[in-house]
């Protein structure tokens, strides 16, 4: 039933499945599907074998960027990223953050100097034991997950 | 990549080794020409007299010029102007800079984007290599040796920079450390991490008496008025934490007191004549230290 819904429904596009039911709303704004003028479908607190319950975002007719992968893949990195071509699962988009993040999100830390004079962010990605940690590249300070405040650009 | 020194984890062991010897030249011989025509740039957006000085004296005892500002609050010349523009428009007239910055990562911006070496004197809370190495030099002149050096540290664990620079420089050299302080301003987890990757052997208390006596170095640090939530806690803590004579007493001959000054009042004036005190000293072994480390980064090849 879930497979159904989710390959039928989307002919080109994208979809993000097993997102936290918590997190479906920042990856609409995000991605600015408020404003989006083409099929979109939301689905949250969805029946979910693995996670209990989720949610869902599907997309037509738009491919996630880079950029755009990274920022999911920062606030939901369990998520998964299926691009759709003609009804099928053309890619499987990982999400991986790769070794370092640029100008995606802010320092966490109020006296870091990418807070007061413009400059892009840059973050070293530490991934030890399943735990990822985002370390700025200039005031060294860890930034945690709950922490993480998106640029908006 | 120039050759900046924006932190002490930019060196590795033999760059460190490497350091601490041409300082131990320069003790022997500090007046040398080996910067003539050099001009260096000391960036102070903060005062610091302490660091700007040596420094600056550094440079002029190797036949070298000064060039900069104190302070940007009263420096008409940079208010308002990006760190990125100074930087561009100072690399245009020296051979390398000397930067103090309040806010932490400064100066590993400004090394990326300067064409000319950087030299990190503090961002805010984050940095200050030559501390760093300027303690070592201390350690290794006061122990002869770096290596299996039991080590007590005291003070504001949470937040010293000084502290954990320390705890990253000597992890070549197989140290043991003992980490002393109140609750509120314990060594960081990933310090602790840290020690048990490299399998450093660290043990924690809240009391200070008595948990040197088995030290090589005592190293102390200020605790802050302004890192406390509490107020009461700092006026019950900051006595706590005050080192006297008569806590030195049934230490080890060997045992150094170092602190990377100034200090508030975490040692009692009863400990300076002692001949365990190392402070003072300390203080001045920075100057050595930082001509090592322009003659590094401005390829004298004295390093
Ligand atoms: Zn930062």
């Amino acid at each position: 039933m879930e497979k159904e819904l989710k390959v039928a429904a989307l002919k080109n596009g994208t979809v993000i499945d097993h997102i936290p039911t918590e997190k479906v709303f920042k990856i609409v704004s995000i991605l600015r599907l408020k404003v989006y003028g083409q099929l979109l479908t939301i689905g949250n607190n969805l029946d979910s074998k693995r996670m209990g319950r989720k949610g869902i975002i599907k997309i037509s007719n738009r491919i996630l960027s880079d950029e755009e992968t990274s920022k999911i893949a920062l606030v939901a990195p369990n998520a998964s990223i299926n691009i759709i071509r003609d009804y099928k699962v053309v890619e499987k988009r990982a999400l991986l953050l790769g070794d370092e993040i640029h100008d995606v999100m802010h320092c966490a830390n109020p006296m870091c100097i990418t807070n007061h004079q413009p400059i892009p962010t840059k973050f070293v990605v530490i991934n030890e034991d399943g735990i990822v940690r985002l370390k700025c590249k200039y005031c060294t300070k860890e930034v945690l997950q709950d922490e993480i405040n998106l640029k908006k650009k | 990549m120039n050759n900046s020194l924006v932190s002490i984890t930019d060196y590795n062991k033999e760059d460190i080794l490497s350091i601490l010897d041409a300082a131990r030249g320069f003790e022997k011989k500090p007046d040398r020409d080996t910067l003539k025509g050099k001009v260096v740039a000391t960036l102070f957006y903060e005062p610091s007299t302490r660091t700007r000085l040596s420094f600056e004296t550094a440079v002029v005892r190797l036949g070298g010029s000064v060039i900069g500002f104190s302070d940007s609050g009263t420096s008409s010349s940079t208010k308002g102007e990006t760190l990125n523009d100074t930087i561009r428009m100072v690399s245009c007239y020296a051979d390398a800079i000397v930067i103090r910055h309040p806010l932490d990562g400064a100066a590993r911006y400004a090394a990326e984007i300067s064409p000319i070496p950087v030299v990190n004197a503090g961002d805010g809370s984050n940095q200050h290599p030559s501390q760093t190495l300027l303690d070592l030099y201390s350690i290794r002149k006061t122990q002869g040796t770096l290596e299996n050096l039991k080590i007590c540290i005291v003070g504001d664990l949470k937040y010293g920079r000084t502290v954990h620079s320390l705890i990253e420089a000597m992890s070549y050299f197989k140290p043991e450390f003992k980490f002393v302080s109140p609750d509120e301003l314990k060594i960081p987890e990933e310090y602790k991490i840290f020690c048990r990757k490299h399998n450093i052997p660290f043990t924690e208390t809240a009391e200070l008496n008595g948990s040197f006596n088995d030290a090589d170095i005592l190293y102390m640090t200020r605790v802050q008025k302004e890192r406390f939530q509490d107020l009461m806690e700092y006026e019950r803590v900051k006595n706590v934490y005050t080192l006297h004579n008569a806590m030195i007493k049934n230490t080890k001959p060997n045992l150094r007191i170092l602190h990377p000054l100034p200090r508030v009042n975490e040692i009692s004036m009863d400990v300076d004549k002692n001949k365990k005190a190392y402070y003072f000293q300390q203080a001045q072994n920075g100057l050595y230290v930082r001509q090592a480390i322009l003659s590094k980064v401005l390829k004298t090849g004295d390093v």
